[in-house]
Formats: C-alpha cells, structure tokens, sequence
C-alpha cells in the first residue's frame, strides 16, 4: 500500500467521515421531445458521504444506469447539477474531464466489454499507472506496482504478462478491473451490477475484494445493482429507485427491514429468500 | 414408485479444442427425475452444467462429442440415436431446452408467431398457420401471455416478456422433461419471479412432466427445485433434497457455495461470505484425486492419492468426499 502513496492527491480517511463527497440536486436526464419524450432520471437529490457505500436499487428500466452515466459524465445532464468536493463539477473540456476521471472511475456489468480487445493486460495497467502521473517511473517500479496490484485481487501477473483480457474467465476479468482501481485509487467507484454476470462464489469473493480496497482507501462506493440481498450486505445507505425517482432512501437495515413504501415492500418480497417463504401469488 | 421421466446412466461427454485435446466437461454423471419433479443444478461457472444440459438433450455437434452413458427419456433410450431422428422425435416433444441467453435467441427480424410455426413445421408439415395461431394463442392466453405477443417482433418485447415468451414456444410441444439453463439470470428480480410463477405453473397444468433447473442463484433453486445437485470441475460431488443441500451440505465445496448465499434478511449483515480461494482444475488435465482438494481446507494426503467415488448415503442423497457424514458435519461446527 504505501509503495504507491506517491501515485495519490492527498490522504485518504478510512472510515465514513461526515464530508460530502458527492451531491447531486434536481438531477434530471430526458431522452427524446415532443410523443418520444422519456424522463429516465427525474429530480433526484442525493448526498454521498467520503467513504460510505451506498447503493442504488431498482428494477430494470428505472434510471439507475443513466443516472450513473451522469455521475461519470458520459451524458450530459438536462437539468440539475452534480456538486464534487463541494464544488460544482465541471467538465465542459475533453482536458477537465479526464481530470475528474482521475477521481471518479467505474465497474460495468459486462467485463467481457470492458476492455480494449487489441490492448493486452500489462497496457490495460500501464494506462493506469500513466494516468496517475507515473509514465516517467522506472520499468521495474511499474512492473512492482502492478504485480502489486494482480497480487491485490488474488491473479498472478507473471501469468497474465503478455496475455490479452479475453483469454481470463469472467470471475478474473472482473477482478482484473478491480486491480485497475486498485492502481488508479479514485475517490469514488461507481460499480454498476459488478457481479450479475458472475457465479455466487466468485461474487462472494469480488465483494470481498472491494470491500477490502474501499477500507484501505477510503473510496466512496456506489452499487448500482437490482438485487436488493447484495444492496443489504454491503452498504451503509440504500436509495431505492422507480421510474427516475429516488422513492425511499435511508440507511440499509431501516430501508430493507422496515421499508415503509409499497414499491420497496414489494421489491424485496420479489427476492427468493431462504428462511421465509417465497410468495409467487403476488407477482 | 412413480414414473421416472428422465434418466442418466454414467453419462461423460468431452469437448476436443482445434489441437486435438479432450476436454471432460461432463464425466460420470448419473441421475434421475421423477414425474412431477424438478431437479436443480448447482455449481460456478465452468463446472459443467451448461454441458450437461446440453448432453441430456442427445444432440450433440462439434466440439462436443458424446462418450459413453445412457439417457433414458420415459423408457426410451435416445443416447447414441442419429442426430437427425433426435431432431425430429426428441427435441421439442420428448425434451426441450431454454438456453443461456434466451433474450437473444430470438431472431429479430421475425415475428414471435413464426417462431412458433419453425417448431410446429419441424415436427407437423401438415397443420395450416389458422391451427398453429389458434393453438399459439390458447397456450400463451394459459400462459399469462396476451395474444397480441403473437405479432409482435422480439424488439417490442421488454426482457421478462421475451424470455417468457422464449418458454412458452419451447413448451409448444409439451415437452416430458424441460431444461432451463440459467433462465432468469439476466431479469430483475420482479421478471424473475414471474419466469419462476410461469415454470412453477407449466409443472402444475402439465404441459411439462419433469424440469432441470440450472442455476448458480442458490436461493432460487431452493425456492424452485425439489432435489439440488451440486457439480464441480464436470462431476456430481453432491446430490440431495434442496433442503438437504442448503441447510446441511456434505461436500466441502457445497459448504463454501451455501456460506455465499446473499438474502436480504435479518442477520446477513456482519456475517463474512465464505469466498473459496483457487480456481477450479483444468479439465483438460484434471487430478487424479479429489478434484477439490486443491481448494480444499479439510484436505489431507489420502484426498489426492486416488480418485473418490459418489457416496451414496440415505434415499437418494449423496456426496463424493472420503470423511464421513459425522467427520464433515463435526469439522463444520468447528469452524
């Protein structure tokens, strides 16, 4: 850890501190006009604290993707405005918003899409060392630091060396990109339904992994997942999302084990459970 | 006893990669499903389930070869039949088969109706479009699926609505024995329960005798099968009822599969997901001995010496470990 202090900004805290990391207010995205019109994200006001893992839960089609796309700038927002460290964020050039990137990076769904199928793995990690104002280090420096980094996620990089991202399993691939925020240690990962493609046991193991970098760094965490279980393990605050709105927000043991909306209610009697009855009549 | 509508005797098949090696993705594997019940199968990616799926169906084609074994489909011996004659007696009436990714398995220049009549046609040439759509609408209205799908294109169709409607053809036939490989893994939890209600309904009207459910959504299987069987690196290391399997696993990796079951309920948080460390053996060249042991935490010399049989226990349980049932379960509570 401390072989790479010199990659980072400033210090990070390690446990949630009261400091808003993130703010969004009246955050609003519409796709099409006139009959076409779709409000896909509708006046959401959201504050994450450094540190928190917050996750974002709804079913499909309800915002939760475009809402982290605007979080990540990828889309711009038609109404409403993102506040980072307290200051309005700002990302009109091409050359401000790599800076942001710096800061905010993401997990996607799919890891067999995440990556450049032409750029082999040691590229996919130089980049991120390169990004963290590293390109002049020495070539045992970088290959220290990202052995550091597979090691950090459990893979081996002398067997990846030379190796492209799709020739790994998808439990790796994924973790693979976790070495990849391992080395680029934004404040904030945006981790958008990281283990819905991946078997329960490999999911058990990039929570864990995840969960181990956001108490080494202090990073904020934000899940965008549907499956309300994994929302209820991992986080400290639980937004609940239908129809591009945030219906019932709050801290994760009131929302999933006294939720007080009817959407909510219904979400969670959604999920196949172990210990209590599973009630198909209500679908 | 009740009738038996789907069984596998020893059954291995193997793929063979373009350098000519055997890869034994499904070795060994025996089971049995009776009228009216539903087995589930459990395991991580690569274990063989897919495979196996693919296996019980007889119909094979590169790079998947069949080996040796039995299927035995309500009496009727289909393993070693002509790929032809399976096509036309077997897939659709006798079996039938949801695949991994239903949602895209839908050609999306065509109509849902005409999906209907390839699989009609491929059985009955001599049926006019006015019985095939009569029949379609009168099986989808039983199904909770208006008649208005029928004319639809899959692009007009949300995730939970192709992947019903991908069921509902399969089962045009009235298949004896369904086989649904992963088929809610990419719905919300709402489509998905409506995917479970639609399969739990097809049991319970008929048009289906017997279903596999494969799965890695352990609660899932729980809540859907009556048996759970769970693979790993290609062979059954454990057989039992679903509760046997969830509540009190034998095998090792069963253990560690059941401690990264997520649901939100009371108590989950705090608790540590048992992640398995490794990765499973390459089929290609797998050990000799206990296929877990490398990721075994109770593993000791004898596992790796030979090759451990299935161990039957009770009616129908079983588990492929050399400790017994009171070693494994005393070394669980230790933990």
């Amino acid at each position: 850890m401390t072989k790479i202090e010199f990659l980072r900004s400033g210090p990070y805290v390690t446990t949630p501190a009261e400091k808003s990391c993130m703010r969004g207010s009246g955050l609003t995205k519409i796709f099409g006009s006139g009959s076409q019109k779709c409000v896909a994200v509708d006046h959401v006001d959201f504050d994450f604290n450094e540190g928190e893992i917050i996750s974002i839960v709804g079913e499909s089609g309800s915002g939760k993707t475009t809402l982290a796309k605007m979080l990540l700038g990828l889309i711009s927002t038609t109404e409403g405005e993102v506040y980072f460290l307290g200051k309005k964020r700002d990302i009109r050039t091409q050359k401000k918003k790599h800076e942001y990137w710096k800061n905010i990076q993401a997990i996607f769904q799919d890891p067999f899409s995440s990556y450049n199928i032409f750029n082999k793995i040691d590229a996919v990690l130089l980049d991120c060392i390169y990004m963290r104002g590293g390109r002049k280090l020495p070539h045992p420096k970088k290959v220290e630091l990202m052995t550091e980094a597979c090691s950090f996620v459990n893979l081996k990089f002398e067997e990846l060396t030379n190796k492209y991202p799709f020739e790994l399993s998808g439990g790796q691939m994924q973790r693979l990109m976790i070495a990849r925020i391992f080395l680029l240690k934004p404040r904030i990962l945006l981790a958008d339904e990281p283990t819905s493609m991946i078997d329960a046991c490999s999911r058990a193991t990039i929570l864990d992994m995840l969960l181990k970098l956001r108490n080494e760094t202090g990073m904020t965490l934000i899940f965008i997942t549907h499956d309300i279980g994994l929302a209820y393990y991992v986080s400290d605050s639980v937004y609940i999302m239908e129809h591009g709105k945030f219906v019932e927000s709050g801290c994760a043991d009131d929302v999933i084990l006294h939720p007080k909306e009817a959407y909510t209610r219904r979400l969670i009697s959604d999920v196949p459970k172990i210990h209590e009855v599973w009630d198909l009549s209500t679908v | 006893m009740s009738r038996v509508m789907l069984e596998v005797k020893e059954l291995t098949t193997k793929y063979i990669t373009r350098f000519g090696e055997d890869v034994y993705a499904v070795d060994h594997v025996s089971l049995k499903v009776e009228e009216g019940k539903s087995l589930g199968i459990a395991g991580e990616s690569g274990c063989g389930k897919s495979t196996l799926a693919l296996s019980l169906m007889g119909y094979y084609f590169a790079p998947l070869h069949y080996t040796s074994g039995e299927i035995i489909i309500d009496g009727r011996t289909i393993s070693g039949m002509a790929p032809d004659d399976i096509r036309k007696s077997i897939l659709g009436t006798q079996i039938s088969y949801i695949p991994q990714c239903a949602m895209d398995a839908l050609n999306p220049t065509r109509k849902i109706i005409n999906f209907v009549e390839d699989v009609i046609y491929a059985h009955n040439t001599y049926i006019s479009k006015k019985e095939i759509y009569d029949l379609a609408r009168e099986r989808f209205e039983i199904l909770g699926l208006p008649a208005e799908v029928l004319q639809k294109y899959p692009v007009e169709l949300s995730g939970g609505m192709k992947q019903r409607t991908v069921i509902a053809i399969s089962v045009i036939l009235l298949p004896l024995v369904l086989i649904a490989d992963e088929p809610s893994s990419a719905l919300d939890v709402t489509s998905q329960k409506m995917v479970i209600k639609m399969l739990r309904e097809l049991m319970e009207r008929g048009f289906i005798k017997a279903m596999i459910f494969i799965t890695h959504e352990l609660p899932l299987l729980y809540n859907v099968t009556d048996d759970i069987m769970v693979m790993y690196a290609g062979q059954i290391v454990e057989k039992g009822t679903a509760k046997e399997a969830v509540f009190d696993p034998l095998h090792p990796y069963s253990k560690g599969l059941m401690g990264s079951i997520i649901v939100p309920e009371k108590g989950l948080r705090g608790t540590k997901l048992a992640a398995i460390p490794g990765v499973p053996p390459n089929l290609k060249n797998p050990p000799s001995g206990c296929r877990f042991a490398e990721r075994c935490k109770y593993v000791v010399a004898e596992c790796k010496a030979h090759s451990i049989d299935l161990r039957e226990v009770e009616d129908g349980r079983a588990y492929r470990c050399i400790f017994s049932e009171e070693q494994l379960r005393e070394a669980y509570k230790n933990d």
